[in-house]
Formats: structure tokens, sequence, C-alpha cells
């Protein structure tokens, strides 16, 4: 219990978040770079012959093949016994260029590519992209097909809930959850191939609404999980929640104040964590969230343990609005009424030479869209995910970005390990939750 | 204050500095930033403001000063070949307002932009990363070094001049 005593940094309680301008030293939160720890390390060092082992820091390389780094993700830690004194994380082995690829692609050739950010979300990033180009497009979205995009946003954030308790428990020691959670992931993943013919690259989400009307079971199929969810929620917490050592290892770890988490460009779970009451699902709707009834669960205290709590009654928060979804499902089209943009289904482009034309013409050519930049956010399970498209009036994006809520929280990593001990570092990795496809692009 | 984004007095789309500000003279950003904004564009539900680029941090203290406390990403485009050549948005967000707004700097080949890490921390990562993509040098902050390619790595991959498929 040694952990739990060390206080120093209590969280910034402001229910509004409106007002936070001020933080400490902006120097003071700047994560360094590799080189910067290195040499930090090294010019601290005292002459040959020196005895005072206590004087020496010690460079400690962690990853990018660590299983608790959760990818390839490397840092550089500075420590002093078993104290951090500086980290660096060390980004960019997963960089596939994706950004620079969009540009070369057909705006609905773009979609895929968007799976494979935050691949534990895939339909969040479809959803965020075809957001940004129908807002370029001025697409009216059919009500069907925007509760069918709520829908099925929802059950991945579950699904990515999922993967990041498995893996933070597993970080811990608790082995038995990763295979609980898995478990119920593996549900999760059938409803997605079931309705999209992957598991995880779904594509699901299209420009203008959804690729396909869902299969007849599908609902009962969900409908079903849904049921049975909610009760393997409290196994795990049953599991979890009483075990000493997790609490011990959780519990007033990685503390992060909520002036710290705005200077640092945190968002989502770490940032209702620390006290700042903001989800874009429910402040600044999109797809008829806001028809929606659902609560957002906050934290005053901004440490591990508070992100824990808060992911776990997401969990619940999700499944409520899954079953709001499915029981207010509007009947109608699944894609907007936009025939040069959508392509035909197969009858009518079988049957008429009209939808021949525009199959062969959206295939061939893509679409335009007209010229101006829009950026379209989302409330992903990682926090808030933003697609920046510029458009020249072409039909390939002059410009796509993408901002992950993943590559600013990790700049929080410092401000939350420095002068806490080694083996925290894992339980904050775990705590804010990060893929790598996401920061690396 | 009356929102200008739901208020339906508000203009579908317009353009240029005394359009826009006559349009939405109640927006806090508008308010905030009428000294420092060059030219200015309401279009999709949008704000965006262009500033001169040796104003920016004067821009970034203006719109944190006037509630916008969240800085949300950094990037770029490139409008090569056309002159000013490079495109830096800065999107900021306000918890409070529930709005958002792009700042916008025009700056050419080779000219330097000031940092915004001293008002935001958080822009650290994002400059570094449009500083080695786009190859634009950020005056000012503390570690500009490359964040995704490698170290000893040739080029900015996103300038539109690189080809996509690397140099033949």
């Amino acid at each position: 219990m040694a952990f739990v005593e060390d206080l120093e940094k209590p969280a910034v309680r402001d229910t509004t978040g409106a007002t936070l301008a001020g933080f400490r030293n902006a120097e003071d939160l700047i994560v360094p770079d590799v080189k910067d720890v290195v040499e930090e390390s090294v010019s601290g060092h005292k002459p040959k012959g020196s005895d005072a082992i206590s004087d020496h820091t010690m460079i400690l390389n962690m990853g990018p093949q660590h299983p608790s780094t959760h990818g390839v993700l490397r840092l550089v830690v500075e420590i002093d016994g078993e104290t951090i004194v500086s980290l660096a994380p060390d980004i960019g082995y997963l960089h596939t260029g994706i950004e620079k690829t969009c540009e070369a692609k057909f705006y609905q050739q773009v979609v895929p590519l968007t799976d494979r950010i935050d691949y534990l979300a895939p339909m969040t990033n479809n959803l965020a992209y075809a957001l940004a180009v129908e807002k370029l497009l001025q697409l009216e979205i059919p009500d069907r097909a925007q509760w069918l995009r709520v829908l099925f946003n929802e059950l991945m954030r579950i699904n990515s809930h999922l993967v990041w308790l498995g893996t933070h428990a597993m970080d811990i020691g608790a082995l038995t959850v990763f295979l609980y959670c898995f478990r119920e992931r593996e549900q999760l993943l059938r409803i997605f191939e079931a309705v999209s013919g992957q598991r995880m690259m779904t594509s699901y989400i299209r420009i203008g609404g959804v690729s396909l009307e869902p299969p007849l079971d599908l609902y009962k199929q969900i409908r079903t999980f849904l049921k049975d969810f909610p009760s393997k929620i409290e196994e795990y917490e049953g599991l979890l929640n009483g075990n000493p050592i997790w609490r011990s290892r959780l519990e007033g770890v990685g503390f992060l104040s909520a002036a710290d988490a705005i200077a640092l460009g945190v968002t989502g779970p770490p940032l209702r964590a620390s006290g700042i009451d903001f989800d874009l699902r429910r402040d600044m709707p999109y797809s008829s969230y806001e028809k929606f009834q659902f609560n957002v669960p906050t934290s005053t205290v901004g440490d591990v343990w508070a992100r824990y709590l808060v992911r776990m009654q997401e969990l619940r928060e999700s499944v409520k609005i899954c079953l709001q979804a499915l029981d207010g499902l509007p009947e109608g089209r699944i894609t907007a009424d936009a025939p040069k943009i959508i392509l035909p289904d197969r009858e009518q482009m079988k049957t008429q030479m009209e939808s021949l034309i525009h199959h062969f013409k959206i295939v061939t050519e893509g679409f335009q869209v007209p010229a101006g930049e829009a950026t379209s956010s989302v409330e992903a399970p990682h926090g808030m995910m933003n697609y920046y498209v510029v458009s020249d009036g072409t039909a390939k994006p002059y410009r796509v970005h993408m901002r992950n809520a993943d590559f600013a929280t990790l700049q929080a990593l410092e401000t939350m390990c420095k002068g806490r001990l080694l083996a925290d570092v894992v339980a904050v990795i775990g705590s804010i939750d990060i893929v790598l496809g996401a920061i690396d692009r | 204050m009356a929102d200008a984004i739901t208020n339906p007095a508000t203009p579908e789309a317009c353009f240029g500095k005394e359009a826009v500000t006559a349009a939405l003279a109640d927006h806090a950003a508008i308010k905030g930033l009428a000294d420092l904004i060059v030219d200015a564009k309401w279009d999709r539900q949008e704000l965006t403001l262009t500033v001169a680029p040796d104003t920016i941090i004067a821009a970034a203290k203006a719109a944190q000063a006037a509630g916008y406390n969240f800085l949300e990403d950094v990037t770029a485009v490139d409008w090569y070949p056309t002159e000013p050549r490079f495109q830096i948005s800065y999107s900021i967000l306000s918890f409070g307002l529930k709005q958002r707004i792009r700042l916008v700097a025009r700056i050419a080949e080779g000219q330097s932009i000031d940092s915004i890490t001293s008002v935001w921390p958080s822009a650290n990562f994002y400059e570094r990363e449009v500083f080695d993509l786009f190859g634009v040098h950020f005056g000012g902050h503390p570690r500009l070094t490359r964040i995704m390619m490698p170290d000893n790595w040739e080029g900015h991959p996103l300038r539109k001049d690189y080809p996509v498929e690397g140099y033949r």
C-alpha cells in the first residue's frame, strides 16, 4: 500500500471546465524527446571513481516490443532507483502514411483506410470520416441510417472498452479478466461479421449512410448480447473490485489534474475522470445522439482507479443507448437520396440503365465534392476523434487529417508518471487506453 | 449571448472579414479576436478566422481568453504551387460555449511561424508532426524534432511535391 499515501496533486474541481485557462508552467508539461532524456541522465553522471551510486540515474528502454505498451510504443525512461525522473515516448513505428495515401484515393476509397486507424473501433472512424465528407456534400442522412450508426458506434465502444479492460487487467496481473473480456468480444465480432462481412475492418458506415441492411436475425442476436452483458460487467467487477492487488495498483496512481488535462489535450474517459464533464455525444451531438437518453459518468479524483470506474460506467451507458437504438429504430432508407454519390443496390444496377451509368461513373471516376474544408468530431471510445477534410472540388480529397485522442493523451503520460514508481507506468499506460495505429497513422 | 450556431438569422455561408463580422457580431471568437482577424469565413456551420502568422501567439491567447480553452489539433495543408504555400490550421474548442473555431495562418516556404506551446503545451506533438511531415519550422518550439519519420529521413512526405509512392 506504499503508493496510496502520495496525494500531492489533488484534482482541480471545476464542473464546467470553461474557465480553466491558467495552468502551471507550460514548460513543465512539455514531453521531452528521447535525446533529452538520455543527455540529461548522462550529464548527471558523476566522474569515474565516484561511489555515490544514489546520484546516478539509469536509462531504461521499454518497448517497442514490450507487451504492456499495447502495440509498438517505445518509452525511454530515466529512473532513479525505481522512481521515474523523466520519460520520453518514441512513436512512429506504425507510421504508414495513411494521410498521404488518402490524397491519392477517391473519397469512397478512403473509408477502408479509416478502419485501420483506430482498429479497435473501426466504425467510429468510418463515421467520423463520413460525417466530414457529408458536411462538405451537405447530405441529409435518413433516420434509420443514423440510428444504425449510433447502435454500431456504441457496440464499438463496448468492443474497445473490453479490449482495454482485458489488457489493462492483464498488465496488472489479473489474467482471467482478459479471457472473460475476449469471450464477450467474440460475440461482438460475430455481430460485426454478420452485419458487414468482416470481423474487424468493417467499413460498414459509408459516405451517405451505411453499406448494407442488417440481416433479419441480427437484432435478436444483438438483444441477446445486450441482455447478458450487464451481468458480465458485474462478473468483471466481481473479479476486480475486491482484489487487493488490483486496488492498490490503481488507487492513488497516475494523477492528472483537470487543468493539466486541458493543457495537454486529453479527452475522453481520462478527461472525465479528471473532473471535466464534457462528452461530445451530449454536448455537441452528431448523428442524432441528442435523441438518446444517457448519463455521462465522471469522477473528480483523476487517478487510474477513477478512469477504471468511468469506463466501467460507460459500458453500462452504452448498453442503454444500444437498447434505445434497437427499440426506436425507424423504418426507411439506409442511405441518403443521392444517386450520383451513393452506389445503387445490385438489383437496380442490373435492371435500370440510369443506375448502371451512375454505378459506372462512381466506380471509375468517383464523385466530385464541393471545395471547402470541414471538421467532424465524434466521441470515440478513446476520446475525441476529429477528421479534417479539405476538398479542392475534385473527386479525391486534397487533405485528410485525423485527430485521434490517443496522440494527445500520450503527451500526458510523463505528467502522470513523473515521481512515481516504474511499475506504475504500466498501470498508467493501461489507463489511458492507447492504440498505436491511431497515434502513428 | 445569441448562439451563432443555432441562431436562425445566421446566413448559411459568408466570406470575407466584413461580411462575417457583420453576420456573427455576437460570436465570442469574433469579439475576442476582432483586431487580429485578417480574413474570415463562415461556411458549413464552421468559423474559420485567418490571422497574420506573426500574431499567432497573440491570437491563441485571445482565443483562450474568449473562452476557447481547448486546443484540439494543429495541422497543415500544402497548397503548392499557390503562394503562400502552407496553411496552418488550429482547431480550438470551447467546453463552455460548445463551439469550435479554426484559426488559420498562411506561410510561405522557408518562413517560420511561432510555436504556441507556451499557450497550450498540447501543441507540442502536433507541431512536431507538422514539422516532420511538412517541413514547417515553428519558432520557439522547445524540442522540434521528427516524430513519425526516422531522424535521417530526407524530405517531408505530406508535401504535395512528394510523390505518394516515394522517389523513384
